[in-house]
């Protein structure tokens, strides 16, 4: 077996970016695991060759599926027979929600060597290394797979560039025949968030709140230091998931991307989902009791102190 | 109505710590132990299913050694009917992999309506035992759910599935399934303190599984600290941190 298998993701008839990411990763290894080949999955392949079809780019798989909006039994099925035909030495997903909704399950279906959310990698030896982390983002671990000679790695988002240059790779389709019995879950729609006033990806300057704030009492300081400061107020998941505040004002992989000038973050600890939605931010002041936190990790400016004394003073400085 | 709730210990570094000597942990002392804050959700979302349905029992089951009975006791205070802890030597319990197969081996004569797990644990962060479980068990999976309406009559249950961006999917899955929940689904309850000394008593079934025939699982080969960004650290105390942090700001929006 050898080379490289990608699985393009694509929502609403558009390449996500973290499909650009996976190429790139993979062209830093193609020099251990062999020729790129990248999956096109859809209704209709066709339209979505040319924004993936990059300088790295070996080959292109086109395989089409009676299917608008993916689905998790059909696009299993596909890229197992794809992993079967091909025999890639690594198959790379993007750490993405529908990726994760098979990947594990193939993964052990098939015996690959597996690793999520995975920041690095690297061959040594002929054999994959891994790089993750672990305890909250706290510590990095290298991974190897002893026994294994097939791997199935699901990339993080945002951490490789997107991959640039126009390609010339060669295009093949392969038919996979859809084993009905085996598509048990259905999709019935999508809900778009309700449209809210406020629109935190189009704000110069964020307050961010996060778990520190305590309680949702609390909450109303930091209203009334934002509007004083001349920011808009946005959060962590924690105070979204406990209903205080709505899921417009939340940022992260299942809230917005935001890139600000200024991004100010108060009692958020930078759990990786987070860290995702704000680390392009022009500017980052972090403050946190713990001086550990992640998310002094992606900041420019740190601040190891109390959030609510840090607000009481710079209310004053307005 | 059975409903099985797969559960996790998680570990928390302390604030400040140390690598271990060994440089492929960090230093015991530095951990402490929790019940990973997703399967508080999922628990909770099966206890309400049960009580809505009029009767039921709630099955958690957790990979580990005696330590995780404490987590397991707190599931039992929080509405949890009964207990399993499952142990094999061969199983690493942080290769989400192997403990799917190791609860699947566990499971395997359960026969339960519904399966739950968290969508991830926060020490780890895989996202892939409940997925990988559903697939040792040969069963339909559905990852993320923020919502589930179970129609037992129908064998189906008709969920949300959480997307990127606030997106929402609505799905309708065959049932016995596997559903990964995520946080904000529900609000969870606390366990009163009856219900913690009535858990005191509750028996803990151990399920000892002889050396599975597991593949070779991933290793940890090094350990060390993420070379992040180097911060500018603001100094003095807070009211000089707030000026500096006001001199920022007035000139980043000017």
């Amino acid at each position: 077996m050898s080379g490289i298998l990608i699985v393009a993701e694509h929502r609403s008839g558009e390449i996500r970016d973290i499909t650009l990411e996976l190429i790139t990763a993979a062209a830093g290894v193609k020099g251990s695991a062999g020729k790129i080949q990248v999956a096109l999955i859809a209704r209709d392949p066709s339209k979505l060759i040319s924004v993936i079809n990059r300088e790295a780019v070996d080959e292109i798989i086109t395989v089409t599926v009676p299917y608008d909006e993916f689905n998790i039994d059909v696009q299993r099925q596909v890229v197992e027979a794809l992993i079967k035909q091909v025999s890639p030495t690594l198959t790379i997903l993007g750490n993405t929600i529908n990726s994760l909704s098979y990947g594990p399950a193939l993964a052990a279906k098939l015996g690959l060597g597996f690793a999520s959310d995975v920041i690095d990698l690297k061959f040594e030896g002929g054999a994959l290394v891994a790089t993750r982390q672990y305890y909250g983002a706290k510590v990095n671990v290298e991974l190897e797979f002893p026994g294994k000679s097939q791997y199935l790695i699901q990339l993080r988002a945002s951490v490789y560039p997107p991959a640039d240059g126009s390609g010339k790779a060669d295009l093949r389709s392969v038919d996979v025949s859809i084993d009905q019995s085996q598509v048990r879950v259905k999709h019935l729609g999508i809900q778009k968030p309700l449209a809210s006033d406020v629109d935190i990806t189009k704000a110069l300057f964020l307050l961010s709140i996060g778990r520190g704030v305590g309680k949702q009492e609390n909450i109303q300081q930091f209203e009334q230091l934002a509007a004083k400061i001349g920011a808009t107020l946005s959060c962590s998941r924690p105070l979204v998931d406990a209903g205080w505040l709505s899921n417009s004002r939340q940022v992260g992989q299942s809230g917005r991307t935001v890139k600000p000038k200024i991004y100010l973050s108060l009692g958020i600890s930078g759990a990786v989902q987070h860290l995702m939605g704000m680390k392009n931010s022009s500017t980052i002041i972090a403050v946190n009791t713990d001086a550990e936190a992640p998310i002094f990790g992606v900041a420019d400016y740190a601040a190891v102190c109390d959030m609510f004394e840090l607000a009481e003073e710079l209310a004053k400085q307005f | 109505m059975k409903i099985v709730v797969a559960i996790k210990q998680v570990a928390r570094l302390q604030d400040s710590f140390k690598l271990h000597s060994n440089g492929i942990d960090v230093d015991p002392a530095d951990l402490q132990y929790d019940l990973n804050e997703w399967d508080v959700s999922s628990l909770e979302e099966a206890v309400q299913i049960i009580e809505r349905n009029g009767d039921g029992e709630v099955i958690v089951i957790s990979f580990g050694s005696e330590i995780v009975e404490e987590s397991l006791r707190r599931c039992l205070a929080k509405g949890a009917t009964r207990a399993i802890r499952v142990w094999s030597e061969t199983v690493d319990r942080t290769d989400p992999l192997s403990v799917a197969h190791a609860l699947a081996e566990a499971l395997k004569n359960e026969k339960p309506d519904l399966i739950f797990a968290g969508v991830q644990s926060s020490d780890t962060v895989y996202g892939a035992t409940g997925v990988a479980l559903a697939e040792f068990l040969s069963l339909p999976h559905v990852a993320v759910t923020k919502k589930i309406d179970y129609h037992p009559t129908e064998s189906s249950a008709t969920v949300l599935r959480e997307l990127e961006g606030g997106l929402l999917e609505e799905v309708n899955v065959k049932c016995p399934a596997v559903f990964t929940v995520q946080t904000g689904i529900n609000e969870p309850r606390y366990a009163s303190l009856r219900m913690i000394k009535q858990a005191e008593k509750k028996p803990i079934e151990l399920i000892e599984l002889g050396n599975l025939d597991l593949r070779p699982q991933a290793r940890i080969r090094r350990m060390f600290l993420p070379q992040g960004k180097t911060p500018e650290i603001l100094k003095g105390n807070v009211t000089e941190i707030a000026s500096q942090v006001a001199k920022i700001i007035k000139e980043k929006t000017a």
